[in-house]
């Protein structure tokens, strides 16, 4: 036994901001107190709060050290592991309140949260499937395999709500109830885990931290529509996932967890992890099918359905990282301990990860129905530099913005798509005032032109021609018949795509203007970006009451721009300038302004 | 999504060769690991170019337009190689809202070449890409697999001096 555990943080966040050095340091510190034998050094999944990594908490009391470094480590040894004294001053500010440590439960970027399916992350050891079993791991398979019927499994998943969670939310029973029906010689269960959107990363962090319930709620999806062969289909760009994956499939196997009949009862089932390589429409089911077959990634006309027709022409049933990390819990806790939580047609709770102009950038897991406002302000702490919030933006390129009018709605599916929005894989990126909404949706025009498939020409060309008009807008070229035209596009696009990559491309330029008409109109007619984003519609200038002729803009400016002698005011020749700022980063004295 | 394809002349060594072949041999017959062998094929060579995309065309059994359709159409695929030091700036939706394209300006700048290229004697290369996953951290950078974070532009040049004189 143990006196103490060190839990630190191995997820990607805390991993780029060097938690391994802190790992090696930790040991090394420990072996030299001779403390081995007592205290054990655990690397876990992500804790959520990436904001303040690297994270080490040391448990029992339950200390939250926040960005720690390596040279912090040895004053954590000598005096916490080994005296016992808690080093505060290294501790996360609000866990310290006077003389007393709070848990971390009751901080305000935990406080709101339900953890579902994040329950293990940050809490186990990925790579061990004995702390994964500790924790109930495997017993909702066990509950499956040796009590209940596929269809009683079926019946168990329609019964909690559950929804797609990969974005589109698709009631997740309905989908595996569908291929259960269809009887082949081979069934195929599918992994979503090519996270494609820009921004997202919780699925991700389920794989780094939890590994093994993915494999659990595989293999029950297996069990339940009568398929016995497994694809997950991973981003290459996440080797710690894939790695931690594979150590999962790896232990299953040899405990018997996956292969041949499974606990005795006749069941076989196997796991494979198939590697993408950086395709946003592989998101869509029928492509990433396309893509494990080994071709190019692209759509499939529907119908046929995965359940009919779906991986290698069997029936399949796919589903996204998140939606399966739920399926345990709901197995071995019942339907209504899931859909007691969240709204009455979004059950259960969602993961987000926040990111952009907010203080507690990260992961949290709240219920479905939690405000916008209580995302914003509360957990994530508000906007950094005392800026305004002005808008979220939710469901990455297929999605829309949140604009501060309605920062009370109520996040679930329904409340998002009657707002324009889509909750999508829950990427959800808070912006502020210096923020230009046109330049933002032209963002997300380039990202789905460079990702579209080629295969439809709606989605091809259109989205194309979407971008040139964008272009123009921020160029200060455009006139409105321009932005009429651009709408009509938008319409069309939706309506006449393959999948869902083009149907929903047009979302972030639909949702800007019914929410920011008026920065494209400013753009157009008055020829100006009111967040001072767009280059060509900026000009520098210097106040000359603020100048104090230090000269240093006039010596860094690259392109001799700015004239002016030694204590008096200097100015920018705008016809010269090309708009690279590094004078208004200069200026000590912020007398250079854009407008 | 465009590639640019490079005229450098192919300087693979009969070791490498050997490599692929193993893996070539091991996956024959399945067609659904013609993307498996590709991407060992990179993480041989560094890149793909049209010797190689051949070698694995004629060693799977498919035609080279199957392989070169598939080279072009994954990101992850690249048909010129990368530099000594190659430079991924982060253009994930996070990052772009804190500046990252005026950090990948200034890098660009810095070197003298654009996304996709590399620099002539071959030690850096410069490329934008999707969210690497660490959005608490933005705007990151990464040199390889060292990752910056919380940056701004003016953090370019101590980066890139890191790397020069190693080179």
């Amino acid at each position: 036994m143990y006196r103490s555990h060190v839990l630190v943080c191995g997820g990607t966040g805390c991993t780029s901001s060097h938690s391994g050095e802190i790992i090696e340091a930790l040991e090394k510190e420990i072996a030299a107190k001779g403390l081995s034998d007592e205290v054990k050094v655990i690397k876990t999944g992500c804790f959520g709060l990436c904001a303040l990594g690297p994270i080490m908490v040391v448990y029992p009391e339950g200390c939250f050290y926040s960005e720690v470094k390596v040279e912090d480590v040895p004053e954590i040894v000598e005096e916490h592991l080994l005296k016992g004294r808690i080093v505060k001053h290294l501790l996360y500010d609000e866990t310290v309140h006077k003389d007393e440590i709070k848990p971390l439960s009751e901080t305000n970027f935990y406080k709101k949260q339900r953890r579902i399916a994040l329950r293990n992350c940050g809490v186990i050891d990925p790579e061990n499937i004995e702390e994964y079993i500790a924790m109930d791991g495997y017993q909702a398979l066990a509950k499956c395999l040796t009590e209940l019927t596929p269809e009683d499994v079926i019946q168990i998943v329609k019964d909690s709500g559950l929804r797609g969670r990969g974005g589109g939310g698709f009631p997740t029973g309905l989908k595996w109830s569908f291929t259960a029906k269809n009887s082949a010689d081979q069934k195929y269960v599918v992994c979503n885990a090519d996270e494609g959107d820009p921004g997202a990363f919780m699925d991700r962090s389920v794989l780094e931290g939890d590994p093994h319930c993915i494999v659990e709620a595989m293999t029950i999806c297996g069990y339940a529509t009568g398929a016995t062969q497994g694809y997950i289909y991973v981003r290459a760009e996440y080797p710690i996932a894939v790695k931690r994956l594979q150590i999962a499939i790896d232990q299953a196997r040899e405990n018997g967890l996956l292969g041949k009949n499974i606990f005795d009862s006749g069941f076989d089932f196997d796991l494979h992890i198939r590697l993408g390589a950086g395709a946003f429409v592989c998101g869509e089911e029928t492509a990433l099918m396309t893509s494990i077959e080994g071709n190019r990634g692209e759509p499939r006309p529907r119908p046929p359905y995965p359940a009919v027709k779906g991986l290698f022409a069997k029936p399949t049933t796919e589903n996204n990282v998140e939606t399966f990390a739920n399926i345990p819990q709901i197995i071995l806790k019942g339907a209504e301990f899931f859909n007691s939580m969240g709204t009455e047609r979004s059950p259960g709770t969602k993961v987000f990860a926040l990111g952009g102009k907010i203080n507690n950038t990260g992961l949290v897991e709240i219920p479905m129905g939690t405000t916008l406002r209580e995302i914003v302000e509360d957990i994530g702490g508000g906007i950094p530099n005392g800026k305004k919030f002005k808008a979220a933006q939710t469901g990455g390129p297929s999605g829309g913005c949140i604009p501060a009018s309605l920062i009370d709605t109520e996040i679930d599916y329904d409340n998002l798509t009657s707002i324009g929005c889509m909750m999508g894989s829950g990427g959800l990126i808070v912006m502020d005032e210096d923020n230009c909404m046109v330049d933002i949706a032209k963002f997300f025009l380039d990202f789905t032109v460079d990702e579209s498939c080629g295969k439809c020409s709606p989605c091809r060309i259109g989205t194309k021609r979407m971008r040139e008009i964008l272009e123009k807008i921020t160029d200060g070229k455009a006139t409105l018949e321009d932005l009429d035209e651009l709408e009509k596009l938008a319409h069309y696009i939706k309506d006449n795509s393959l999948c869902g990559l083009g149907q929903t491309a047009p979302n972030p330029v639909l949702s800007t203007l019914r929410f920011f008409r008026d920065e494209y109109v400013a753009h157009i007619v008055d020829k100006k970006c009111p967040a001072g984003v767009c280059k060509a519609l900026l000009s520098y200038n210097i106040d000359p009451d603020k100048c104090k002729g230090c000269t240093a803009c006039a010596r860094k400016c690259p392109v001799g721009a700015i004239s002016g002698t030694v204590k008096n005011p200097h100015t920018i020749d705008t016809s010269k300038c090309i708009k690279c700022g590094v004078c208004m980063e200069t200026c000590k004295f912020g007398a250079i302004y854009k407008k | 999504m465009l590639k640019k394809i490079s005229k450098i002349p192919f300087r693979g060594t009969p070791e490498q060769e050997a490599q692929l072949k193993a893996i070539i041999d091991e996956c024959k017959g399945n067609n659904s690991l013609l993307m498996h062998v590709m991407q060992e094929a990179q993480s041989i060579y560094g890149y793909l170019p049209f010797e190689v995309q051949t070698m694995i065309a004629d060693g799977m059994g498919v035609p080279l337009e199957k392989v070169y359709g598939i080279s072009t159409f994954y990101a992850q695929f690249a048909l010129s190689p990368k530099g000594e030091y190659n430079i991924s700036v982060c253009l994930g939706t996070a990052c772009y809202v804190k500046g990252s394209n005026n950090v990948l300006q200034r890098m660009s700048d810095a070197l003298g070449i654009g996304p996709g290229e590399c620099t002539d004697d071959g030690v850096f290369s410069l490329e934008a890409c999707r969210c690497i996953g660490a959005c608490g951290l933005a705007p990151v950078l990464m040199v390889n697999d060292d990752v910056y974070g919380k940056l701004t532009p003016d953090d370019v040049d101590g980066i890139l001096a890191k790397y020069k004189t190693n080179a």
